[in-house]
């Protein structure tokens, strides 16, 4: 892949760091009037997703690293890798239980989500901003009641349990914010 | 298709024309520089506009200058003659000061290349002006009078005080910078959790100094406590001018060194809000002195890799017949409007940042 010097840092840029690919968050130029140049740059860890603090001489070098982010269609899942394919190229790759975890309560087959690949293979699922899913477990619906005061847990067809207002029933079909977990509205059909 | 959009936004952004800053940060800067030519005016210091092009330079290894080439009447070498972009005007204005120019300031453009920044632009408004027969005591009252009387309302400042670089160190990283092996600096950084960059070599002292500085010392200057008068018991800060004083002997620059022990430089830096905004010098005289100086920095510069500029002759000649007693400094214009308008991005009060270029 090459190196990448300080002077190429920017948010976003993916690099290796003590062997793990890592994105660049946050870029910062220090040097005192007559002094030595520094980087002073906030990372991410992409495997394990800490945010970590380093500083490098400025012209110093970091391997760059071969990651990037493709929109797939998840497939399925066999017990120990979950399946998806790039829509374009038909190309299926499989994810581990490690890249899956943050996204798999929300991940319905033939969603599509971003698939974050280091050197081919998946590092990270992003799921859609926002999901559709079905109820398949509740407390019996409040007929009449739709001002969404109060609320109850629901089970989704995925396994996610989300907070819903007292009118929602097993069967509906719920708009869900996957960033923060919360019920946006019921869907039509 | 997602090519084709990114196309379009990249040449959207390039057809973008605009000032970075607002007209208000511009006026702002107009009114600033007006005051400082204001405050120099009644003070009897001269104005001088010495060239920015000029066949030698800084020496420092930490300082990048730009080139350039004349070629044309006066200059018979077919390939013309080297002239460097001035990282400060410093050489030409101890010149006019050996020739008897009396008190001087000058304010115009520098230059230093590799450095672009939240804080750095590679080109930027420098004041520097010389005070001859001012102690250095004498001087920094000068600097904070300026730096007070150009912000005016703009910058409430707190009380100036007075830091050395050494009473800094222990009160923000802990550790003494005249006296600590360059083995327990760097111990240091990483007790207060800084891992070392990998870059820097054990050898490299001054390295280490700059890397506390910048993480842990800076980030503190420049601020006074102030009680919040409404709950009475939290505690707000605003900025104050901090003079950071007494540098170690190997960061003089082209300060004298007081002997003593440790031997310091009689430098000067001033800090607001944490922002290093000026540097200055009880100016070194001694010809051989400095022309030691300048071949020590161009042997560090040569173990970097870096080109070493031509020794300014007609510099030391002027030191040769006599350089009055003397103090000097440079001042940051931009980041005094910076702090003026309340940004920590040097674009809000440029009109066009390198990255508008």
């Amino acid at each position: 892949m090459g190196t990448v010097s300080t002077n190429e840092f920017k948010s976003g840029l993916k690099v290796m760091l003590d062997g793990d690919p890592c994105s660049i968050l946050e870029n910062e130029f220090v040097k005192p009037g007559k002094g030595q140049a520094f980087n002073r740059v906030r990372i991410r860890n992409l495997k394990n997703g800490r945010v970590i603090e380093r500083t490098f001489k400025s012209g110093d070098t970091l391997e760059a690293a071969d990651v990037v982010d493709v929109e797939m269609q998840y497939l399925y899942n066999d017990g120990q890798h979950w399946y998806f394919m790039n829509p374009e190229s038909f190309e299926q790759v499989g994810a581990d239980a490690p890249a899956v975890e943050d996204a798999i309560k929300w991940l319905k087959a033939e969603d599509v989500c971003t698939v974050t690949l280091w050197n081919g293979v998946p590092l990270a699922i992003t799921p859609p901003n926002t999901v559709l899913l079905k109820v398949t477990e509740t407390d019996p619906g409040l007929r009449g009641d739709t001002s969404g005061g109060g609320g109850k847990p629901a089970t989704l067809e995925t396994g996610a349990v989300v907070r819903v207002p007292l009118f929602v029933e097993i069967g509906d079909l719920l708009k869900v914010n996957t960033r923060t977990g919360e019920y946006l509205s019921r869907s039509k059909g | 298709m997602i090519t084709a959009v990114s196309e379009y936004s990249a040449s959207c952004t390039q057809r973008e024309w605009r000032p970075s800053a607002t007209f208000d940060n511009l006026r702002l800067r107009a009114r600033l520089l007006a005051a400082a030519r204001g405050f120099f005016a009644e003070r009897n210091v001269l104005e001088v506009d010495t060239p920015l092009l000029y066949p030698a330079t800084a020496t420092d290894p930490h300082l990048h200058s730009f080139t350039t080439c004349y070629t044309g009447p006066g200059v018979s070498d077919a390939d013309g003659r080297m002239l460097y972009l001035q990282t400060s005007p410093e050489f030409a204005m101890k010149r006019l000061l050996a020739a008897g120019s009396g008190p001087i300031y000058q304010l115009g453009k520098a230059f230093r290349n590799g450095e672009a920044g939240q804080r750095h632009n590679p080109e930027f408004t420098l004041l520097e002006w010389y005070r001859p027969g001012f102690t250095l005591v004498e001087f920094m009252s000068e600097v904070d009078a300026l730096v007070r009387e150009v912000t005016g309302a703009s910058l409430a400042l707190g009380r100036t005080q007075y830091l050395s670089y050494a009473e800094a160190f222990i009160r923000y990283a802990g550790i003494d910078p005249h006296a600590a092996s360059n083995a327990s600096l760097c111990q240091c950084a990483v007790h207060h959790g800084i891992i070392p960059p990998p870059g820097l070599a054990e050898h490299e002292r001054d390295g280490w100094l700059d890397l506390l500085l910048t993480h842990l010392v800076e980030p503190q200057l420049g601020w006074e406590r102030v009680s919040d008068d409404l709950s009475g018991s939290t505690t707000l800060r605003r900025g104050c001018p901090l003079f950071l004083f007494d540098y170690p002997a190997s960061q003089a620059a082209l300060a004298r060194i007081r002997s003593g022990h440790p031997r310091v430089a009689e430098r000067f830096e001033l800090y607001i809000q944490g922002m290093e905004l000026a540097n200055g010098y009880d100016e070194l005289g001694d010809v051989a002195e400095q022309r030691h100086r300048f071949e020590v920095d161009c042997a560090k510069r040569h173990a970097l890799g870096l080109a070493s500029p031509p020794l300014d002759e007609r510099l030391l000649a002027a030191l040769e017949a006599g350089l009055p007693a003397c103090c000097g400094v440079a001042l940051g214009v931009d980041r005094l409007m910076m702090l003026s308008v309340g940004t920590s991005l040097i674009d809000d009060i440029i009109s066009f940042p390198l990255a508008t270029l």
